[in-house]
Formats: structure tokens, C-alpha cells, sequence
């Protein structure tokens, strides 16, 4: 008996490696799923391991080297790759230090919103009905607030810290995951296994958990990805406004604001944290449409 | 039809009533704005008559009712920074923000189109590798930054625009290139899309069989029909052009609901929060509306339920 479990346990083994095996090959097919799967890994490398890739203490003030221009400008310190800001402190640092809150944040939120999301999609599309009505007129009025003013509003209340960040962004994207998933479980919801499971007298929530989570997976991670981006562009855009990330904390936001006031003397204040955001931002569109493209490929791009 | 547009509109009724109960629960939890709206040296018992007077000492339901009923009469409470009722300091600032979404939508357009179809008809050409490329750069860039590094090149280093404010064209041009090329990555995409979708259909495969000249091919049978979803996806696209008005408008100065908001945002003025909550999620639900008649007018085969 053990040994056949044994044997069992060795197959699946096998058969997982054969899918990491078959996904790298596919990954490596395509030429922006690997440049965003390398960007991506890349980022969570410098994040954590900003303590030991930054040059200098990101807060370390120095009068003597104020807004002190890049390393390949004329007056530019080598010392000093990307430059200084208005107090001295090296950009460059300060950016591999932004990275931390920016996946923190973005990671965090986009997960919380899909438990709530997935949650709501699976009751709302299973049992139907004047639950579903309630619940997606509930998806309707969130669609109707602009993510962002919906975080504005948040934020006001319940003052701004990265904890509150993560809820606000949590709380006002699970709508997307609900009607994807909602939609998701209607049709599946048909199909002959789910129908046979009813019939054969199985529980409503183990139909959910057992026949309905795990085929709407992949759908998730689809838009897990692409959602981090624009949650990494949010989050920004919030520290931006002066409403987000607060100082002593460094997020690239912060850093592009406290840049905005000194455009007109000194460019590399602004400019540096956009392009990581940017670049950021564009690693995991890259892999998300690439997951898209192996996981879902009824949506393929035509 | 009547019939349809009717019951969207009975649909909007439980909408706007969830988006009030949010809106009144965050300002409950918000707590006490008196201690706001009184000097510091104001008494304890000031504080106390200021709050009789305001119903906070009401129970939550009796509070949530007279708030209900203050909404009903567009009533949403005086903005203490300014001493006067909010709904009128808000929807002074509407036209400056209309202005701007408007003329960022007319940039969208004409760039989205004219490169959607573009490069649906020339697909894999270099134009097409040109435009796609551009759209995902664009979505990654926050906008907020586009709109600095604009106000860098063409403010700082060439003096073309001014750097903020509201007046002249010029002053126009930066932050509805900002927001307007955001919005046109997004539609270019679609419009792109689309028109591959049609470019594949029998009628337009009829028309080319048939001898006509592939501009009238594209421009009378393939790109009228893939109009259709680009309609809808501009009408939709209203919720995302709002959201980034509050950005660009911060960035240019630029005095429209979004600062007026953003201020009030930093000094607590709930009053003027929550009417411009309600204002912009009324412009939003009625452009989604527009959006679904809109599709149904514009396509016949789709029929009314």
C-alpha cells in the first residue's frame, strides 16, 4: 500500500517538473515573456537585497554634495552614480530602497482583493439569484468611484501608512476579480462535472472548493499580474500626491515629489524614480501577457 | 427601447443609493469635525453646542436618515474652509475639469485611431511593432511623470508652454498630451483589436472579392463596424479619464475638481469630499449609461431585452 502511494507521490512529482519543464520552453519562446519574467525577478532581487546593492545610506543627509548632477554629467561625482537630491542623499539608493514598498504594497493589495474578490465571485456566480443582484449592484456603485478617488476618500479617513495603503488598494480592487470569477463560475457552473457532482448529492461548498477554485485559477494569476502593475502605478501615484507612502518610509513616489519642486534645476531628481516605475511596470505587463497567453488561451491576443 | 433605457435608469436608483451608504459610513468612522471647524481656544462648551447643533450626537441610524434626507434636497453639508454649502464650490470647478477630460479625449482619439487602423491593416509591419511597442511603454509610465518630464522638455528646456495654470490654449496642450496619449496607449489596443476581428469577417472578405479598392474596404465595411466597440470603450473609458484628471490636474496646477478635491482631501473638508465623490460618480454612471444605448443605437443586430 505505501509503496503505491510511493509510486503515486513519484508521478505527480514527475509530472510537475514535465510542466515546469514545458513552461519554460514556452516562456522562452517568447521574447517579452522572458524580458518581463527577468525584470521582474531582477526587481525582487534588488529589493531584497537592497541593504547590501545600495552604495550609500538612502537617508544619509550631506550638505556638501546637494543636488550634485549624475556621474556622466559635467560636475557629476562618480561616487554618486545617479545623482543627489536637495539634501545630499544619493538617488540611487534611494531607488533600490523604493523597490521594497512599491512590491510590497502592490503584491499585498492585489492578494487581499483577490480573497475578497474570489470569495464574493464564487457565492455571487454559484448561488445566483438576489444575492448575485445585490452583490453585483454592489460592483456597480465600485465601478463607479475612480479607483483612485475611491483611495483619496480612504485615506482621509484613516490617515495614510503602508497598512492602510494595502487595505485601501485591497478594498477597492477585489471588483475586477469578482466579476471575472463570477462570470468564470456561471459557465462552469454548467458544464457536465459540476452538474454530476450536484446530482450525486455533493455539498455546496465543497462543489465551490473542490470543482469551481481550482478552474478559476488561472484566470486569477492572469490578471494577479497585470494588476500589480497598475497597483505599483497607483501606489505611486497616491505617495505622489503626498497622500501615500510618508517619509521617513522611501517609495519611488515620494522620491519623484519631492523632485517635481527642483524640475527646472535639477532633472535627475524626477527622472530617475519614473523610469523605475516604468520599467518596472513594463516587466510585469510583459509577463502577464505571456501568462495569458499559456493559461488562457481562449483570450489570446489575435 | 424606451423600455430599456427605462429600467437603466430605475438601475441607477440602488447604485447611488450604495455609493451614498459608503460614502456616509466613511465619514462617520472619519469621526468628529469639530474639532476642525472651532478655533483652538474654543471651549469645551462651544464643542459640545457645535455638536448638538450639527446632529452628531444623534445615533448612527437618525444621522444616516438626516443625511439621506439632506442628499434628496442636494444638500451635502457646508464646507467649513470655505463657509459656505459644498455642491456649488464643487460644480465651479467642474468646467476647468470637463475642459481638460474633453480635450484629452479629443487627443486620445485622434491618435488611437488613425493608429489602431493603422496597424490592424499592416499587421507585423514596422508601424504596427512601432505602435504596439509605444502603447505598452505608455501604460507603463505613470502619468504623473509623463506630465513632469513634459513640463521638463518642452516648459524648461524650450519655453514652448507654460509650466501650470489655466487660461490661454497653451496652457491646454501639456496636460491634455499628458492624459490624452495615457488613454490613446489604452484604445489604440482595442481599436487594434478589434478591427483584426472584422478584417476576418465574410463581408469584408466579399468586399475585397468584389473588387473594391482596399481603402474603401477599410474605411466603409471593416473600420465602421469596429467603430462600434470603440464607441463603448471611449464612453467606459470615462471612469479612468476622471481618475487621471485628479493626477494631471496636480501636477499642472491645473484648478479643477481634482485640486479642489486633493486640498480638500488634506484638510479634512469631508463636506467637499463627499460631494465630489457624488458629482464624479454621477458623471461616470451616466456615461456607462450613454455607452449601452449608445452601442445598442449604433448596432442593430443587437436586440433589446
Amino acid at each position: 500500500m505505501e509503496s503505491k502511494e510511493n509510486q503515486w507521490s513519484d508521478v505527480l512529482v514527475k509530472s510537475k517538473q514535465g510542466h515546469l519543464k514545458r513552461w519554460l520552453r514556452l516562456l522562452l519562446k517568447s521574447k517579452t515573456g522572458t524580458i518581463g519574467l527577468l525584470i521582474v525577478l531582477l526587481i525582487i532581487f534588488i529589493a531584497i537585497f537592497a541593504k547590501l546593492l545600495a552604495p550609500h545610506d538612502p537617508n544619509q543627509i550631506n550638505a556638501a554634495m546637494m543636488l550634485k548632477p549624475p556621474a556622466w554629467v559635467e560636475g557629476g561625482d562618480t561616487d554618486y552614480i545617479l545623482g543627489t537630491d536637495n539634501l545630499g542623499r544619493d538617488i540611487l539608493s534611494r531607488i533600490i530602497y523604493g523597490s521594497q514598498i512599491s512590491l510590497v504594497v502592490g503584491v499585498a493589495s492585489v492578494i487581499l482583493a483577490g480573497i475578497i474578490g474570489i470569495f464574493i465571485g464564487l457565492v455571487s456566480g454559484f448561488y445566483g439569484g438576489f444575492l448575485d443582484n445585490i452583490l453585483m449592484r454592489i460592483v456597480d456603485s465600485f465601478l463607479a468611484i475612480p479607483t483612485i478617488l475611491f483611495a483619496l476618500v480612504i485615506l482621509t479617513v484613516f490617515g495614510p501608512s503602508a497598512l492602510t495603503l494595502i487595505v485601501v488598494l485591497g478594498v477597492t480592487n477585489w471588483v475586477q476579480y469578482a466579476r471575472l470569477i463570477r462570470g468564470e463560475v456561471l459557465s462552469l457552473k454548467e458544464r457536465e462535472f459540476v452538474r454530476a457532482a450536484r446530482s450525486m448529492g455533493v455539498r455546496d461548498h465543497k462543489i465551490i472548493l473542490k470543482h469551481l477554485l481550482p478552474n478559476v485559477i488561472s484566470p486569477f494569476i492572469v490578471i494577479s499580474t497585470l494588476s500589480v502593475a497598475t497597483t505599483i502605478i497607483l501606489e505611486a501615484s497616491l505617495s505622489f500626491l503626498g497622500l501615500g507612502i510618508q517619509p521617513p518610509t522611501i517609495s519611488w513616489g515620494g522620491i519623484l515629489s519631492d523632485g517635481r519642486d527642483y524640475v527646472a534645476t535639477s532633472w535627475w531628481l524626477a527622472a530617475f524614480p519614473g523610469l523605475a516605475i516604468t520599467i518596472t511596470v513594463l516587466g510585469m505587463i510583459f509577463l502577464g501577457d505571456w501568462l495569458r497567453d499559456v493559461l488562457d488561451p481562449r483570450e489570446k491576443k489575435v | 427601447m424606451g423600455k430599456y433605457i427605462m429600467r437603466r435608469l430605475l438601475q441607477i436608483i440602488p447604485v447611488l443609493f450604495i455609493i451614498s451608504f459608503i460614502v456616509f459610513c466613511l465619514v462617520y468612522v472619519a469621526g468628529d469635525p469639530v474639532a476642525l471647524m472651532l478655533p483652538e481656544d474654543a471651549s469645551q462648551e462651544d464643542i459640545l453646542q457645535l455638536r448638538e447643533s450639527l446632529g452628531l450626537n444623534e445615533p448612527f441610524y437618525i444621522q444616516y436618515f438626516n443625511y439621506m434626507v439632506g442628499l434628496a434636497q442636494l444638500d451635502f453639508g457646508e464646507s467649513f474652509r470655505y463657509n459656505t454649502s459644498a455642491l456649488p464650490i464643487v460644480l465651479e470647478r467642474l468646467p476647468a475639469t470637463i475642459e481638460l477630460a474633453v480635450a484629452a479625449m479629443i487627443v486620445a482619439i485622434m491618435i488611437a485611431i488613425p493608429l489602431g487602423i493603422w496597424s490592424a491593416t499592416k499587421k507585423n509591419s514596422a508601424i504596427d511593432v512601432v505602435a504596439t511597442g509605444g502603447a505598452v511603454i505608455w501604460k507603463a509610465m505613470p502619468n504623473f511623470w509623463l506630465g513632469i518630464m513634459l513640463i521638463l522638455i518642452f516648459s524648461v528646456m524650450l519655453g514652448w508652454f507654460p509650466v501650470s495654470g489655466r487660461g490661454t490654449w497653451s496652457h491646454l496642450i501639456l496636460p491634455a498630451i499628458t492624459l490624452g496619449t495615457g488613454i490613446a496607449a489604452e484604445m489604440t489596443r482595442f481599436i487594434r483589436s478589434s478591427m483584426l476581428e472584422i478584417m476576418n469577417q465574410d463581408y469584408v472578405r466579399t468586399a475585397r472579392s468584389k473588387g473594391l479598392k482596399e481603402f474603401f474596404v477599410i474605411h466603409k465595411h471593416a473600420f465602421r463596424n469596429a467603430l462600434i466597440p470603440v464607441v463603448t470603450i471611449t464612453a467606459l473609458q470615462t471612469s479612468t479619464v476622471v481618475g487621471g484628471t485628479l493626477i494631471t490636474e496636480s501636477v499642472f496646477s491645473w484648478p479643477g475638481l481634482g485640486q479642489l478635491l486633493i486640498q480638500a482631501v488634506n484638510t479634512r473638508d469631508m463636506a467637499i469630499v463627499q460631494a465630489s465623490v457624488f458629482i464624479i460618480a454621477f458623471i461616470v454612471i451616466a456615461m456607462n449609461l450613454l455607452a449601452d444605448i449608445l452601442y445598442k443605437l449604433l448596432d442593430p443586430r443587437i436586440t433589446f431585452r
